[in-house]
C-alpha cells in the first residue's frame, strides 16, 4: 500500500480514500467463476435485460491476473476447493469476493460429505448473497453494496483503527444460536 | 398401507421402556421372487430368444422378475460378460446400447450384499431391459463390459467410487468423482452423509442424517 | 503434505516435469522446454477456464497444434445429491434432483417423477391437465436449454452477438416459467402426482403472445450464423462421431440424431401424453458440429409447435385438476401468501380443521413423513435437451427413497470427446465440446 504511506497521516488521507474508492469501484471486473446454476443467473446478469455493462463490468476476465471480483456462483465441492484457493492467490489485489447463492455462502441444501460449508472456509469473503439462485438483480443490489462498501474502504491508519475495532466486536459478541428473542 | 411384516423391533417394551418406536425399526429388504410365464409384451420373445442364443440359460440366469411392466435378469457374477456380449450380437435381440450402470448396497442381504444394474436398450427393436448382478462384500469382483460397450468405461469408474465394486479388466479404474485421494466410496450404506450441524438464531439443527426420524 | 509451492516455475513428479505458467516468464519457459527433448506437451485446460462448459477439465496431450490425447477430467461439481435423497422424502426429493441438470430442471423432475409415480402404480390416474402442463413446461425447458447452448457455444467460438440474442430469448422463456411456478430456475413445480399449482388467470394469453415473439425472434440467430461462411468453416467436419461410435458410447440426444438416426424417446416410448402431439424429428447426415447445431436450432421450432398444441388443450381442460386424487398422496395445490408471510391455502385450513377429520389425518402424516411407496425398482426416461435421461429408483417400502440413480446424457456423451478430437486442433476442441454441451452439474451429480 505505497501511496498512502508516503502521504501525511490524519488530514491529506480523507480525501485520498474518497478518491480511491471512487477509482476502484467505477470498474470492477469479475473473474470467470461460475460452478453451477447460479453461473447461469450470473450471465442472465451480464446479458441483455439485465445489464452488468452498466458498471462497467461486462466483461468477465478469463485470467484471474486481470480480475479484481470473483464471483463465487455456484456449490464448490471438496476436489474443486484447492482450485478455488489457487485462483484467489492467482489474483492480484485488492481484490473482493462475493459468495453468490446459498451454497457458496453456507453449503445450502447440500449439508454433506462432498460440498465445502461455505466458501469462507477457504478464502475471505466481502459479501454473502442468499438466494437458490439469487436473481440477477439481487446480485446487482449485492454488487451495488460491494460499490458502497469499497468507495467506504479506509485507507492507512484508519484502516488499522477499522480491524481492531471489528475484532473487538466479533470478539464480543455472542454465537449465533445462543442470541434470543429474534425468531418469529 | 404399513408392511409391517418386513419390519422388526417397532413397538414394544424393550430397554429404557420407549414404546414410540421411532430410532429403533429395523426394515428387512425384501427382493421379488421370480415371475411365471407367460410374462407379456415382448418380454416372452426376449426370454426365449436369448435361451435359444445362451445355451446355459438354465443354470446361468438366477431369476427373471416382470415387475412394474419391466424385465429384470438377475445373472451369476462371473458369466456377466458372456450373457451380456450374447445379448448384443443375436440379430433378434440386438441390445446395442447400455445406458450405464448403477449400483445399489443392501447391507442386509449378507452375501450378496453389492447389487449392479445394467439397464440395456435395443434400437432396432426398440425393446429394453435390465440386468441385474449381486456380488458379496468380501470379493467384491465384476467383470468389466467395457469391451463389450465402451459408454461403461466412466459408468464404472463411478460405481467403483461410490461402492468399491472392482471391474477386472477395466482399462484404467480410478476414481471419477471424488478427489483420487479419497478414502471410503460414499454411497454405501455404512458411509456417513457427513453433514454439519448449521446454527440458527436461538437454535442449532443437527444434519439430516441425524435428526429424529418418525419412520 | 509435502511443502508444493503453487509458483514455481517448475517441479518434478512422478510422471516428468511439470511447468505453471505464473506470468512474464515466456522466455525463460521456452528455454527451459527447448532444452529437454519432448516433443509432446500435457496442456491442462483447468476447471476454471471460460472455454470449457462449466467445470471442465480437459486434459490435452500436444504436439504442436494438434492433440494427440485428449481425456476429460470430471467431478468438480460432485454433489453428492444421490445419496442425500435418500435421507428425505419422496416428494422433497424434486428439489434436489432438480438440480443436477440445472439447465434443464424440468426434466430431471418429470424423469423423478414418473418413476416415482411407476413405483406407485399411478401412472394412468395422474390427470391429464397435469400431463399437458408439464408437457408444455418441458418444451419451454427445451427452448431455453438450446438457448444457452447455442449462446455459449457461439461465445466460445468467438461469436459474441449470438449470445445476447439467445439470452433475450431465454429471459422470456424465465418469464412464463415465473408466471407459472414462481421461480426462474429449479422451480421444484412438478411433483410426484402431477403439478404444484395451476396457472394463473391471463396465463395462457400470455403464453399464446410468447410463442409468436419467439418464432419471430428466432430468425435473428438464424440470420447471423446459418450459412456464415466463417461459422460453417469452424464447425463443419469438426468433432465427427458416426452411428457405430454413438450406440457403443451410449449417446443419445442431438449427438445421436446428427447420424442420421431418427431415435427420440417422444416418439419410441411416449411418456405423458406425447403420442397425442404432432411434431417432427430432426435429423441431419453430417455427423458434425455444424449438423448438431443445424438440429438444435430446427428443434426450437419443433417444441413451440408442441405448445401451441398443448395451449389449445389447456383451454379445453380449464378448471381440470391438476393433481391425483387420492389424498394420501396428493398435497393441496394452490398456495397463497398469507399475513404472516407463509404460504398456505384457506380453503385447505379450513376443510382440514373444521370439516374432515380424515383430512386432517391425511395433512398429518404427509406432512410429517410423506407417502409411502411399495418395494421394487423402475427406470424410467425422457428425452432431454441433452439425449436419453434416466431415472433408477429402487424403493424398500419407506417414506424415503432407498436408492435414486440418474443416467444423465451428459455423462455418456462427454465420453465422446476423446474419439471427437484426436487428432484435431485445439480450437476443434472448443467446438467439439461445444457441440456435446456437457452440463457439469449432471455429469458430476
Amino acid at each position: 500500500m505505497g501511496l498512502e504511506e508516503q502521504l501525511p497521516a490524519g488530514f491529506a488521507l480523507t480525501t485520498v480514500e474518497k478518491l480511491a474508492g471512487y477509482m476502484r469501484k467505477g470498474s470492477l471486473w469479475p473473474a470467470t467463476f461460475g460452478l453451477a446454476c447460479c453461473a447461469i443467473e450470473m450471465m442472465a446478469a451480464g446479458a441483455g435485460r439485465y445489464d452488468l455493462a452498466r458498471f462497467g463490468m461486462e466483461v468477465f476476465r478469463a485470467s484471474p491476473r486481470q480480475a479484481d471480483l470473483m464471483i463465487v456462483a455456484g456449490r464448490v465441492s471438496n476436489k474443486m476447493a484447492p482450485v478455488v484457493r489457487q485462483i484467489y492467490d492467482q489474483m492480484p489485489g485488492p481484490k473482493w469476493v462475493i459468495a453468490m447463492g446459498a451454497c457458496a455462502s453456507s453449503g445450502g441444501m447440500f449439508n454433506n460429505y462432498a460440498i465445502v460449508q461455505g466458501v469462507d472456509h477457504i478464502i475471505p469473503v466481502d459479501i454473502y448473497l442468499p438466494g437458490c439462485p439469487p436473481r440477477p438483480e439481487m446480485l446487482m443490489d449485492a454488487i451495488i453494496k460491494l460499490h458502497e462498501q469499497i468507495s467506504d474502504t479506509k485507507l492507512g491508519i484508519n484502516r488499522e483503527q477499522i480491524i481492531r475495532e471489528v475484532e473487538a466486536a466479533a470478539l464480543a459478541s455472542k454465537p449465533t444460536f445462543q442470541i434470543q428473542g429474534l425468531l418469529k | 398401507m404399513s408392511d409391517n411384516q418386513n419390519a422388526s423391533g417397532s413397538f414394544g417394551v424393550h430397554g429404557t421402556g420407549d414404546t414410540s418406536g421411532y430410532g429403533l425399526l429395523v426394515r428387512k429388504s425384501a427382493h421379488p421372487g421370480s415371475t411365471e410365464r407367460p410374462y407379456g409384451g415382448y418380454f416372452d420373445e426376449v426370454a426365449d430368444e436369448l435361451e435359444k442364443a445362451y445355451p446355459e440359460f438354465a443354470t446361468d440366469i438366477e431369476r427373471i422378475v416382470i415387475d412394474r411392466g419391466e424385465l429384470t435378469l438377475h445373472v451369476k457374477a462371473e458369466r456377466l460378460a458372456h450373457v451380456a456380449r450374447v445379448l448384443r450380437d443375436t440379430p433378434t435381440l440386438r441390445f446395442e446400447m447400455c445406458m450405464g450402470v448403477n449400483g445399489a448396497h443392501y447391507p442386509q442381504d449378507k452375501e450378496r450384499e453389492l447389487h449392479c444394474v445394467y439397464p440395456l436398450l435395443s434400437l432396432t427393436h426398440n425393446r429394453r431391459i435390465r440386468l441385474e448382478v449381486s456380488v458379496p462384500d468380501s470379493h467384491p469382483h465384476l467383470p468389466s463390459l467395457v469391451e463389450i460397450w465402451a459408454g461403461n468405461n466412466w459408468h464404472e469408474r463411478e460405481t467403483f467410487d461410490m461402492f468399491g465394486i472392482i471391474f477386472d479388466g477395466h482399462p484404467g479404474l480410478t476414481r471419477i468423482l471424488m478427489p483420487d485421494d479419497w478414502i471410503g466410496h460414499p454411497q454405501r450404506k455404512d458411509y456417513p452423509l457427513g453433514g454439519i450441524p448449521v446454527e440458527y438464531i436461538g437454535a442449532v439443527v443437527p444434519p439430516p442424517s441425524e435428526r429424529r426420524s418418525y419412520t | 503434505m509435502t511443502t508444493y509451492d503453487p509458483y514455481a516455475s517448475s517441479r518434478e513428479t512422478t510422471e516428468g516435469r511439470v511447468y505453471s505458467v505464473t506470468g512474464n516468464d515466456w522466455d525463460s519457459l521456452v528455454t527451459e522446454i527447448g532444452a529437454t527433448k519432448e516433443e509432446r506437451v500435457v496442456v491442462n485446460m483447468g476447471p476454471q477456464h471460460p472455454s470449457t462448459h462449466g467445470v471442465l477439465r480437459l486434459i490435452l496431450e500436444l504436439e504442436g497444434e494438434t492433440v494427440t490425447e485428449a481425456r476429460a477430467g470430471i467431478g468438480y461439481l460432485h454433489t453428492g445429491i444421490e445419496k442425500n435423497a435418500e435421507y428425505r422424502n419422496w416428494t422433497q426429493g424434486v428439489t434436489f434432483v432438480t438440480r443436477m441438470d440445472y439447465l434443464s430442471p424440468v426434466f430431471n423432475e418429470t424423469a423423478y417423477c414418473l418413476g416415482v409415480e411407476k413405483l406407485l402404480g399411478i401412472t394412468q390416474e395422474i390427470p391429464e391437465r397435469a400431463s399437458v402442463l408439464r408437457v408444455m413446461m418441458m418444451e419451454f425447458n427445451r427452448i431455453s436449454s438450446h438457448m444457452v447452448a447455442l449462446g455459449t457455444g457461439a461465445l466460445e467460438l468467438g461469436a459474441l452477438s449470438p449470445m445476447i440474442f439467445a439470452f433475450r430469448e431465454r429471459e422470456k422463456v424465465l418469464d412464463i416459467f415465473e408466471m407459472v411456478s414462481g421461480l426462474r430456475m429449479n422451480m421444484a413445480y412438478v411433483r410426484p402426482g402431477g403439478v404444484a399449482q395451476d396457472l394463473p388467470d391471463g396465463g395462457l394469453k400470455k403464453i399464446r403472445e410468447t410463442v409468436k415473439e419467439l418464432r419471430h425472434n428466432f430468425k435473428d440467430n438464424e440470420k447471423l450464423l446459418v450459412g456464415n461462411t466463417i461459422w460453417m468453416k469452424r464447425t463443419q467436419g469438426v468433432g465427427y462421431l458416426d452411428l457405430a461410435g454413438c450406440t457403443t458410447l451410449g449417446i443419445t440426444g442431438p449427438v445421436l440424431r446428427s447420424t442420421g438416426m431418427p431415435w427420440d424417446l417422444r416418439k419410441s416410448e411416449p411418456y405423458c401424453g406425447y403420442e397425442n402431439y404432432d411434431f417432427d424429428v430432426i435429423t441431419n447426415n453430417d455427423c458434425d458440429v455444424y449438423g448438431r447445431f443445424l438440429i438444435k436450432m430446427n428443434e426450437l421450432e419443433q417444441s413451440l409447435r408442441i405448445i401451441e398444441q398443448a395451449c389449445d388443450k389447456l383451454e379445453k381442460l380449464n378448471g381440470a385438476p391438476v393433481k391425483v386424487e387420492d389424498k394420501k398422496l396428493g398435497s393441496p395445490a394452490d398456495l397463497t401468501v398469507g399475513a404472516d408471510g407463509m404460504g398456505n391455502s384457506k380453503e385447505h385450513i379450513a376443510h382440514i380443521m373444521t370439516q374432515s377429520m380424515e383430512g386432517l389425518i391425511h395433512h398429518f402424516k404427509l406432512a410429517t413423513e410423506g407417502f409411502r411407496v411399495p418395494a421394487g425398482q423402475v427406470y424410467t426416461v425422457v428425452e432431454s435437451p441433452r439425449g436419453e435421461l434416466g431415472a433408477h429408483l429402487v424403493s424398500d417400502g419407506g417414506t424415503h427413497p432407498y436408492r435414486v440413480h440418474f443416467r444423465e446424457p451428459s455423462f455418456n456423451n462427454l465420453q465422446s470427446l476423446s474419439a471427437m478430437c484426436e487428432g484435431s486442433m485445439i480450437a476443434d476442441v472448443v467446438a467439439a465440446v461445444a457441440s456435446i454441451d456437457p452440463v457439469m452439474g449432471g455429469v458430476d451429480r
